[in-house]
């Protein structure tokens, strides 16, 4: 990991570096063999971020259609992906492909991309509606059609309760995840003609210590005994929880059903071990999806404006034989 | 002016300015307590006994507060030398990492492992602390910004040390009683910061130090002249402080058999501030009152169970927190009492109104 981090700064210095020469080096651009792709990844954040990076990267290198992938990990700082698209644009990429850590303030710099004439496709991050126009497509999880997925389980599975009483673990406050993860989900359970409690909803901040603080204070709140179902915008804040639960000498997965979305190796362990009952896959590895876009967009090719990444989910049947198959 | 001074640090005017102090804050304690047991009932103040742990709602926050105790308790030390630790959050982080990491490549089960870890962390948690103070004391770096480096490199220090992702330990390493365990069926947490609690007591109130670091605060320069070696208590209050973050993290880390180095400790350094604040010791350094912030931290950590428990939503989180900030803010201000009493102390004769009252006081 060192090492990566240490190529990371290596490269952001070469950028930099390129950029005090003025850019005056005529590589890059259209050239015969493959497109020359730049990436402005967040950083390196989470887990799911990391297995996100990789996944890009390694479709690149697979990918005979691509010729280069220039990979700038922004450590979560918007100055520092402003800098790198300059950059791309005065190396001439074919393609620039962004995930925004943030949605505004993407105006100037993407007016310069297009007056260069290059296509910015957005990865799992989307900006500003007013700045629609300056962007192809993006690419990422439809959230709303996650919580449908938790939403369809939950009135399948609770079909025969007179009523279901529901505990959700909220992400962070007006964050596009959490906001959309719950709007799928009670738009399922208002649509189907389904009996069901809202207990309590709070917001865990999408980290496992305030996923277990707020469930604590559930169980000492409400006890567990109307409760059948918890539902976690993420995996974190539903491990937290388990462990609340398991302190406060309930069992997991079985006195109270528990759907969480993500699907990172610890969520599907705790799958296999029984502690939860449905994953909903939030998929980081989506590079050999990107690489298609990128290729149909230097193309020219009309795509949509938003891709969604393909996304499965989870019964208790199936965890574990996908164990294995986790990046993140 | 109200603002004590050293000199009037004799035994009966100190009692009843700390209890002064307190009252406010106890005040609204009392209140935060009295709408959650009208809420959810008795069960909310009376202690459970579950596994051999104490449990039940009030002293699960005691129990979950002790990390944010542990570092509003080293904060005050430093807010006394007139300064302010951003760092701690970020502390918090790479203690949490450390310890974890280092558990991660020995083995687990092994307690020598688990000592080693944590002594490491406090250890390099302690390193920190003394490099912020120096960095203020020695080399003259305003406290704000000296502490902003870390605040901002602290948690990607923590990730290079946990290689971005976020390392478990089993849940069978004794490591993880640290922050689940209990002995006697107190929650260790609490133990820990009992104890922290209890020994920077003994040694700002037993010793002088407690006295140096009122007075380096008050005036470095005049302490300097009066032959108080002012630099070397200013490290001090900054190396406590990092040892109390690099342990509070540790704590957190137990508690979850994991450290996050995104998101663990996140913003405490504000809700350290905060408690320290809400406790009555002023952002102008001089006297401190450890109780004040043991007060404060419960006021916090009780603020968020009562948003749940009242049933507000999570978008009144900060909202509610920002009123009853305020609501203690201004029962601290006698001036904002004098206000607010002004109408009932007057007297119904001579009831005037106040926009009249700057032009009598000079006549009287």
């Amino acid at each position: 990991m060192l090492k990566k981090t240490l190529a990371g700064i290596a490269t952001g210095a070469l950028l930099l570096g390129a950029a005090a020469c003025g850019g005056g080096d005529d590589e890059g651009g259209g050239g015969s063999d493959g497109l020359v792709v730049g990436f402005a990844q967040v950083g390196a954040e989470s887990a799911w971020r990391t297995a996100n990076s990789d996944s890009v990267r390694d479709s690149a290198d697979a990918d005979d259609r691509i010729a280069d992938l220039q990979f700038v990990d922004a450590q979560q700082q918007q100055e520092k992906q402003i800098e790198a698209i300059r950059n791309f644009i005065t190396q001439k990429v074919d393609v620039i492909v962004l995930a925004p850590v943030v949605e505004t303030g993407w105006t100037d710099v993407l007016t310069d991309a297009e007056q260069a004439g290059i296509p910015v496709i957005l990865a799992d991050r989307g900006i500003e509606e007013a700045d629609e126009d300056l962007y192809v497509t993006r690419i990422g999880s439809d959230f709303v059609e996650e919580g449908r997925k938790a939403g369809t389980w939950t009135v399948e599975e609770f079909a025969e309760n007179e009523t279901t009483g529901i505990l959700q673990l909220e992400g962070t406050v007006g964050s596009a995840p959490a906001n959309d993860r719950e709007a799928g989900f009670f738009e399922i359970l208002d649509g189907e003609d389904f009996s069901y409690e809202l207990v309590d909803s709070q917001s865990g901040d999408f980290t496992a210590e305030g996923g277990k603080a707020v469930m604590e204070t559930f169980i000492s709140t409400h006890g567990l005994e109307d409760i059948d179902l918890l539902y976690a915008h993420n995996d974190e804040m539903g491990l937290g929880a388990i462990q609340a639960i398991e302190e406060a000498g309930y069992e997991p997965g079985t006195d109270i059903q528990i759907i969480i979305v993500d699907g990172s190796k610890a969520g599907f362990q705790a799958g296999v071990d029984g502690k939860l009952n449905y994953i909903v896959e939030c998929n980081p590895v989506f590079g050999d999806q990107l690489m298609d876009l990128v290729v149909q967009v230097a193309d020219g090719a009309d795509v949509e404006k938003f891709t969604p990444v393909v996304e499965d989910a989870f019964g208790v049947d199936e965890f574990e034989a996908e164990l294995p198959n986790r990046q993140f | 002016m109200n603002l004590a001074s050293p000199v009037q640090t004799a035994g009966g005017g100190r009692a009843s300015a700390y209890f002064k102090r307190l009252m406010w804050p106890l005040i609204v304690l009392a209140a935060l307590l009295i709408v959650n047991i009208a809420v959810t009932g008795f069960d909310f103040i009376v202690p459970s006994v579950h596994d051999g742990r104490l449990g039940g709602a009030f002293v699960n926050i005691l129990r979950r507060s002790a990390p944010l105790l542990l570092i509003a308790l080293g904060m005050t030390l430093v807010i006394a030398t007139k300064g302010i630790d951003l760092s701690v959050g970020a502390v918090y982080a790479i203690g949490a990492a450390i310890a974890c990491q280092y558990i991660l490549n020995g083995d687990q089960s092994a307690l020598g492992v688990v000592v080693t870890a944590v002594t490491l962390a406090l250890a390099i948690a302690a390193l920190i602390g003394a490099w912020n103070g120096a960095m203020v004391a020695y080399f003259g770096v305003q406290p704000i910004v000296a502490t902003l480096i870390l605040m901002i490199a602290g948690r990607g220090i923590a990730q290079l040390i946990t290689g971005g992702q976020i390392p478990s330990v089993a849940d069978d390493s004794p490591f993880v009683s640290i922050g689940r365990g209990a002995i006697a069926t107190v929650p260790v947490p609490i133990i820990i910061g009992v104890a922290v609690f209890a020994a920077l007591v003994l040694l700002t109130r037993t010793t002088a130090l407690g006295m140096l670091l009122e007075s380096v605060g008050g005036n470095p320069e005049a302490s300097r002249l009066a032959g108080i070696r002012a630099k070397g208590i200013t490290v001090l209050a900054y190396l406590i402080a990092g040892i109390c973050a690099g342990l509070a993290g540790i704590i957190g880390a137990a508690n979850l058999g994991s450290a996050d180095a995104n998101n663990g400790g996140l913003w405490i350094e504000l809700d350290a501030i905060l408690a320290v604040v809400i406790g009555g010791t002023t952002l102008l350094g001089g006297r401190f009152f450890l109780v004040g912030t043991t007060i404060g931290v419960a006021i916090i950590g009780t603020l968020e169970v009562t948003i749940i428990n009242v049933g507000l939503s999570s978008q009144w989180q900060f909202t509610a927190k920002a009123i009853v900030v305020f609501i203690v803010a201004m029962l601290q201000s006698p001036e904002f009492r004098a206000w607010i009493l002004r109408p009932f102390r007057t007297g119904r004769p001579g009831r005037t109104p106040a926009a009249h009252d700057p032009e009598k006081a000079p006549a009287k």
